[in-house]
C-alpha cells in the first residue's frame, strides 16, 4: 500500500517533470531540422514559470466552467498518466483503470476542453472545439482497435498486463498484428497531441488552429496549466505507444538501482519516438481539415488489418 | 410482504388515477394528488422491488380482477423486479419534477386528466414488466401504449403534438401485432397462455418457426424500444410531449421494449443459434451509431435528446447480442457480463436520459423555446439546472467516474472477451462492434459538448433566454434526485453489481458479481483471470484530493491575480450573441464529412446593393434528408393508402355483400382453421 504510493507519487514527479522537457526536446529538433537555432529546449519550463507569476483576465462573459476547465483537463491527465508504466512494469494506479479508463480520462479532460473553448463566447473558442471534438471522435475507433489488439494478446485491458505480455519477447514488435496496431496508435497519437499534419501547435491563424483556438482566451497561469497538460497528454500517449508495443528496459519494481536504468531507457525511446515526430513533421504541410477524415480513415484501416491479422496468425 | 408492497403501489397509482378524474375541477388539488399519489405509489414498488431482487425468489401473486377465462397473475421474479426498480427510481424522481412542473398549466389545461393518465401510465407500466400470461401481457401493454398516446398528444392545439400521438399510436400498433403473432404461435405450441410454460420453450421448435418468432419478437419490441428502422415515431413523440412525460417514456417506457427482448431472449429461448446474437448485435451497433449521427445535427432540444435515446438502446443491445452470442457458444460467465453490461445501462439510461429530459423541460419552460439556437448563458440564469444537466452530459457521454462510463466499460469488457474465447470468423464482429461503440461514444460527447454549451454557455441568443428565470424547488429537486442517482451508480458500481446476482442466476444460472468485485469492493474488473480492472469511486477520490487540496486554494489565490476583460472580438465594436458559435456551425464538419448519409441541402441567398461582399441581408437554409422516412416509409404509405384504396371495391355498403363475405369467411375458417 505504502509501497504502492511512493511510486504512484515518483511517477506523479517524473510525468509533470519530464513532459515540458518533451516538449521543449521535439521543438528544438524540429528547428535544428529546419536549420534555425531554437529556443533552448528548457524553454516550455521558461514559459510555464513565466505564465505561472502573471496575472489573468477573464472574459466578462464566461462563466465558472471557464475557471474550472484548466483544472480538470490537468487532474484527468495526469491521472490517465499514472494508469500506464513509465519505468516500472507495474502500473501505479492500474487498479483504477486500464487502457479504457486512460483514453476516456483523456475524453473527459477533452471535453471540458470544449466547453472551456465555447465557455467565453467567441467565434474561435467555438471552431476550435467543434474541429477537436470532431477529429478525436474520428480517431477514436482506431485507437480502440489499435488498443483492442494489444489487449487481445494480453488478455486484459490493464495496462499491467499488456506491457507484461510484451515483456521478454524482444522481437514480438515485429509482428504483423503489433506493426498494424503500431502504426495505427502512431496516427491517432498524431491526431490526438494536435501536431502536423493534423494541427499545428506553433500557429495561430484563424483557418487552421484547433487546440490553440480553444484555449485562446486562456491567459496566465490557467493558461500554463493547460499547456502543461497538454505536453502531459503528448507525454502519456508517447509512452503508451512505447510501453505497449516495445516494453523494453521496464523494471520489476520502483525500488531498486534499476529504476535509473529504466528512466534512462524510456529517455532514449522518447527520443527516439520524437526524432520520428520530429521527421514527420518537418517531411510534411499541414492537411486541409477535411482530409484529415481520410487520414483517420487510414489508421482505422490499419487497426482492422491489425485484428484480422492476430486472427491469421 | 413483496406482494403486498406490490399490490399496495399499483392500488395508490389506480387510487390517485380515480382521484385525479373525480377532481378535474380542481385544477391545483388535482396536480397535487396525481403527483403525491405517484411518489406514493413508487416508493412503495421500489420497496417492493428491491426486496424481491434480494431477496431472490420469484412471487406469483394473483389480482383480484381476473376471470374463468384469463387469469390476471403477476409474476416478481428478479428479471422483473429489477425492471421494477427502474420504473419506481424514475417515477419518484419525475413525480417530485412535476409537482412544479405541472403548476404553470393550472388553470391552462386539464390537470386531472393529465394526472389520471400519468398514474394509469405508471400502473400499467408496472404490470407490464410483472404480467405472467401473455394475454395480460398484452392487455397491460395496450393500455401502457393508450395512456402513453394520451400524454404524448397532451398538448393537442398543436399540430405537432397530434401528429407525433398518430404516429407513435400507428406504429405501436404494428409491433403489439408482431407480438400477437408470436404469441400465438407459442400459445398454440404450448397449449398455455403462462409464461411460466413458454420457459426454453422456443428453442424445443422447429428451426424455421423457432426464427420467426424470434424476428417477430425483436421487431415487436424494437418499435417500442426505438430500434432502427423501426425508430421514427420515437424523435417526434419524445419532443412534443411536457417534458416530464418525456423523461418517462425515454426513460422507462421504451424500456419495456428492453424488457420484452430479456424476457424472450434469455427466458423463453434457451442457448439460441449464432445468427440470432449477431443479429441482435449487428441492429444494435446500427442503432446507436445512427442514432448519435443523427441527433449531432438536431438543434431541437428534446428531439436531440431522443435521437441519443436511440442510440442508448443501441448500446444495451450490443451487450444483450454480445450475450446471446457467448450463450450460443457456451460460455456462461461472459454471457453473464454481457447481459450485466445491458441491464446496466439500461439502468443507468433511465437515470441520466431521464435528468437530461427533466433538465430540458425546465430550460423550455424558462426560454419557452426548443431552439438551442434561441438560448444561451442560461448557467448564469439557471445555475442549479445547469449544473444537473452538466451532470447528465457527462454520464451519458460514458466519461468517468459517473454512471454511463461504468455501463459501457462493462460492454467493451464483454466484446473484448469476445474475441478470445471463440475461434470461428463471430469473434471479428466483436471487436469491429467494439470501435464503433467507440464512435459513438466520442461522437456522443460530441453531441453534448453542444447540448450542454450552446444552451447554458456564453452570451444569451434571445430576450428569452437573457431574462430566463430558476426552475422552482420542486422541479430541482427532482433533478437532483436523478443527478445523485448518476453519482451514486458511477461510484458505487461494485455495490451495485450484486444487484444482478439473482437475474443472472435466474436466467443464466450463475452468481457473478463476486467475480466482478476486486480489491475488497474497491474496483470493478470484468470477471476474467486477469482481466483489467477500474475504480469510478478511486478516481473520484483523486479528483476531490486534487480538488481540495491544489484547485480551490490556488483558485483562490489567483483570483487575486485576474481581472475581468472582454473576450477578444477581433476588434469589432464588441462581442455579441451573433459572433458565438451556433450548434449549427459546431455540428457542421461532421454533417460535412458523413454528408454521404445526411444529404445535407442548404440554400443561401444574399440581397446586396453594391457588391456580393456587402450583403445587406442574407438568408439561409440547410436541413437533411430524414433517410429512413423518405425512403422506407414514404413508400410504405403510399403501398397502404393505395391497397386501401382498392380495398374500397369490395366494401360496396350492400348488407348483402357484408353477409356473403360472413358466409365465405366461415366456410373458409371451417375447412382450414379448425383442427381435430
Amino acid at each position: 500500500m505504502m509501497a504502492r504510493l511512493i511510486e504512484a507519487l515518483a511517477q506523479l514527479a517524473l510525468l509533470v517533470a519530464l513532459a515540458p522537457l518533451v516538449t521543449g526536446v521535439i521543438r528544438t529538433l524540429k528547428a535544428r531540422l529546419q536549420t534555425r537555432r531554437g529556443p533552448g529546449i528548457l524553454q516550455p519550463y521558461r514559459n510555464l514559470r513565466k505564465l505561472f507569476g502573471k496575472g489573468m483576465v477573464i472574459p466578462e462573459t464566461a462563466s465558472w466552467i471557464f475557471g474550472a476547465t484548466p483544472w480538470v483537463v490537468f487532474v484527468s491527465t495526469v491521472l490517465a498518466g499514472l494508469m500506464i508504466p513509465m519505468v516500472a512494469a507495474e502500473a501505479p494506479l492500474g487498479l483504477f483503470g486500464g487502457a479504457l479508463a486512460v483514453i476516456y480520462l483523456l475524453g473527459l479532460g477533452r471535453f471540458f476542453l470544449a466547453l472551456g473553448g465555447l465557455d467565453s463566447g467567441s467565434s474561435f473558442g467555438g471552431l476550435g472545439s467543434s474541429r477537436e471534438m470532431t477529429i478525436s471522435a474520428l480517431a477514436e475507433p482506431a485507437m480502440m482497435l489499435a488498443i483492442f489488439t494489444v489487449a487481445i494478446g494480453a488478455g486484459s485491458t490493464g495496462m499491467t498486463e499488456i506491457a507484461g505480455a510484451a515483456i521478454g519477447q524482444t522481437w514480438r514488435f515485429l509482428a504483423p498484428a503489433q506493426m498494424f496496431a503500431f502504426a495505427a496508435l502512431a496516427l491517432v497519437l498524431i491526431a490526438e497531441t494536435g501536431r502536423i499534419p493534423v494541427d499545428n501547435p506553433a500557429t495561430h491563424l484563424e483557418l487552421t488552429m484547433i487546440h490553440e483556438a480553444m484555449i485562446l482566451e486562456y491567459s496566465g497561469p490557467y493558461l500554463a496549466l493547460l499547456e502543461w497538460a497538454a505536453s502531459v497528454k503528448q507525454l502519456v500517449l508517447m509512452t503508451l505507444l512505447i510501453n505497449c508495443f516495445w516494453p523494453v528496459g521496464l523494471q520489476p519494481t520502483w525500488f531498486n538501482f534499476g529504476a535509473l536504468s529504466g528512466i534512462g531507457w524510456l529517455v532514449t525511446k522518447l527520443l527516439l519516438l520524437a526524432c520520428a515526430i520530429v521527421l514527420i513533421e518537418t517531411t510534411n504541410a499541414k492537411m486541409r481539415l477535411f482530409r484529415v477524415p481520410e487520414l483517420l480513415a487510414v489508421a482505422f484501416t490499419l487497426g482492422a488489418l491489425a485484428l484480422v491479422s492476430t486472427f491469421l496468425f | 410482504m413483496i406482494g403486498a408492497l406490490f399490490l399496495g403501489g399499483i392500488a395508490v397509482w389506480l387510487a390517485g388515477a380515480a382521484a385525479c378524474l373525480a377532481l378535474w375541477r380542481e385544477p391545483a388539488l388535482a396536480r397535487r394528488v396525481g403527483c403525491a399519489a405517484a411518489l406514493a405509489g413508487a416508493a412503495l414498488e421500489g420497496a417492493g422491488s428491491a426486496a424481491a431482487i434480494f431477496g431472490g425468489g420469484a412471487a406469483t401473486i394473483g389480482l383480484p380482477f381476473g376471470n374463468p377465462l384469463f387469469t390476471c397473475a403477476v409474476r416478481l421474479d428478479p428479471l422483473s423486479a429489477f425492471f421494477n426498480l427502474t420504473l419506481a427510481v424514475l417515477a419518484a424522481a419525475v413525480s417530485v419534477y412535476s409537482f412544479g412542473y405541472l403548476r404553470h398549466m393550472e388553470g391552462r389545461r386539464n390537470l386531472g386528466a393529465f394526472g389520471f393518465f400519468f398514474n394509469l401510465l405508471l400502473a400499467s407500466l408496472t404490470l407490464v414488466f410483472t404480467a405472467a400470461n401473455a394475454f395480460f401481457f398484452l392487455v397491460a401493454w395496450e393500455s401502457m401504449a393508450l395512456a402513453s398516446f394520451c400524454l404524448i398528444g397532451f398538448e393537442h392545439e398543436k399540430a405537432r403534438a397530434r401528429r407525433a400521438g398518430v404516429l407513435f399510436l400507428i406504429m405501436s400498433h404494428a409491433g403489439t401485432g408482431l407480438l400477437l403473432i408470436a404469441f400465438l404461435l407459442l400459445t398454440s405450441a404450448s397449449g398455455s397462455t403462462d409464461f411460466a410454460s413458454f420457459h426454453l420453450l422456443a428453442s424445443r421448435m422447429a428451426p424455421l418457426e423457432q426464427g420467426a418468432i424470434f424476428l417477430l419478437f425483436l421487431f415487436g419490441f424494437g418499435v417500442k424500444a426505438g430500434l432502427v428502422p423501426v425508430h421514427i415515431w420515437l424523435p417526434e413523440a419524445h419532443a412534443a410531449s411536457p417534458s416530464n412525460v418525456s423523461a418517462l417514456m425515454s426513460g422507462i417506457v421504451i424500456k419495456t421494449g428492453i424488457y420484452g427482448m430479456a424476457r424472450v431472449f434469455f427466458d423463453f429461448y434457451g442457448p439460441p443459434p449464432l445468427w440470432m446474437g449477431t443479429t441482435v448485435l449487428a441492429l444494435g451497433v446500427a442503432s446507436a451509431l445512427l442514432g448519435v449521427l443523427y441527433a449531432l445535427m438536431e438543434h431541437d432540444l428534446k428531439r436531440l435528446l431522443a435521437y441519443h435515446s436511440i442510440e442508448n438502446i443501441g448500446i444495451i443491445l450490443m451487450g444483450f447480442g454480445a450475450a446471446l452470442l457467448f450463450r450460443s457458444l457456451g460460455q456462461t460467465n461472459l454471457a453473464a457480463l454481457a447481459l450485466i453490461a445491458g441491464l446496466y445501462h439500461t439502468f443507468n439510461h433511465a437515470t441520466f436520459k431521464g435528468l437530461l429530459f427533466l433538465g430540458a423541460g425546465s430550460v423550455v419552460e424558462a426560454t419557452g423555446t426548443r431552439n438551442m439556437e434561441r438560448m444561451g448563458g442560461l448557467i448564469r440564469r439557471m445555475p442549479v439546472t445547469a449544473v444537473c444537466f452538466l451532470v447528465g452530459a457527462v454520464a451519458i457521454s460514458g466519461l468517468p467516474p459517473l454512471n454511463g462510463f461504468v455501463s459501457e466499460w462493462l460492454t467493451y469488457q464483454a466484446l473484448l472477451a469476445g474475441f478470445g474465447t471463440t475461434s470461428s470468423m463471430t469473434r471479428l464482429v466483436f471487436p469491429i462492434a467494439g470501435s464503433l461503440l467507440a464512435l459513438t461514444a466520442a461522437l456522443a460527447a460530441a453531441c453534448f459538448v453542444k447540448a450542454f454549451a450552446i444552451p447554458f454557455l456564453a452570451l444569451p441568443r434571445s430576450e428569452e433566454a437573457a431574462e430566463a428565470r430558476e426552475a422552482p424547488a420542486e422541479m430541482r429537486a427532482g433533478m437532483g434526485m436523478l443527478a445523485v442517482g448518476c453519482v451514486v451508480l458511477g461510484l458505487g458500481a461494485a455495490w451495485f453489481v450484486r444487484v444482478f446476482d439473482s437475474i443472472t442466476e435466474q436466467t443464466l444460472g450463475i452468481r457473478s458479481s463476486a467475480a466482478l468485485v476486486t480489491a475488497r469492493g474497491f474496483a470493478l474488473s470484468p470477471g476474467t483471470p486477469h482481466g483489467g480492472t477500474i475504480s469510478p469511486f478511486g478516481i473520484a477520490l483523486l479528483f476531490l484530493i486534487a480538488g481540495v487540496a491544489f484547485a480551490w486554494p490556488l483558485a483562490l489565490r489567483w483570483k487575486r491575480r485576474s481581472v475581468r476583460g472582454p473576450a477578444w472580438d477581433c476588434g469589432l465594436p464588441g462581442l455579441t450573441a451573433d459572433n458565438e458559435y451556433t450548434a449549427t456551425a459546431f455540428s457542421k464538419p461532421l454533417r460535412m464529412i458523413f454528408s454521404a448519409l445526411y444529404r445535407p441541402r442548404r440554400e443561401i441567398q444574399a440581397e446586396y446593393e453594391v457588391s456580393p461582399y456587402y450583403p445587406s441581408a442574407i438568408r439561409f437554409e440547410s436541413e437533411i434528408e430524414p433517410a429512413f422516412e423518405k425512403r422506407i416509409y414514404a413508400p410504405l404509405r403510399e403501398r397502404i393508402l393505395a391497397g386501401a384504396n382498392r380495398m374500397r371495391a369490395i366494401q360496396a355498403g350492400s348488407i348483402h355483400a357484408y353477409l356473403a363475405y360472413i358466409f365465405i369467411a366461415l366456410v373458409l375458417l371451417l375447412l382450414f382453421g379448425v383442427r381435430e
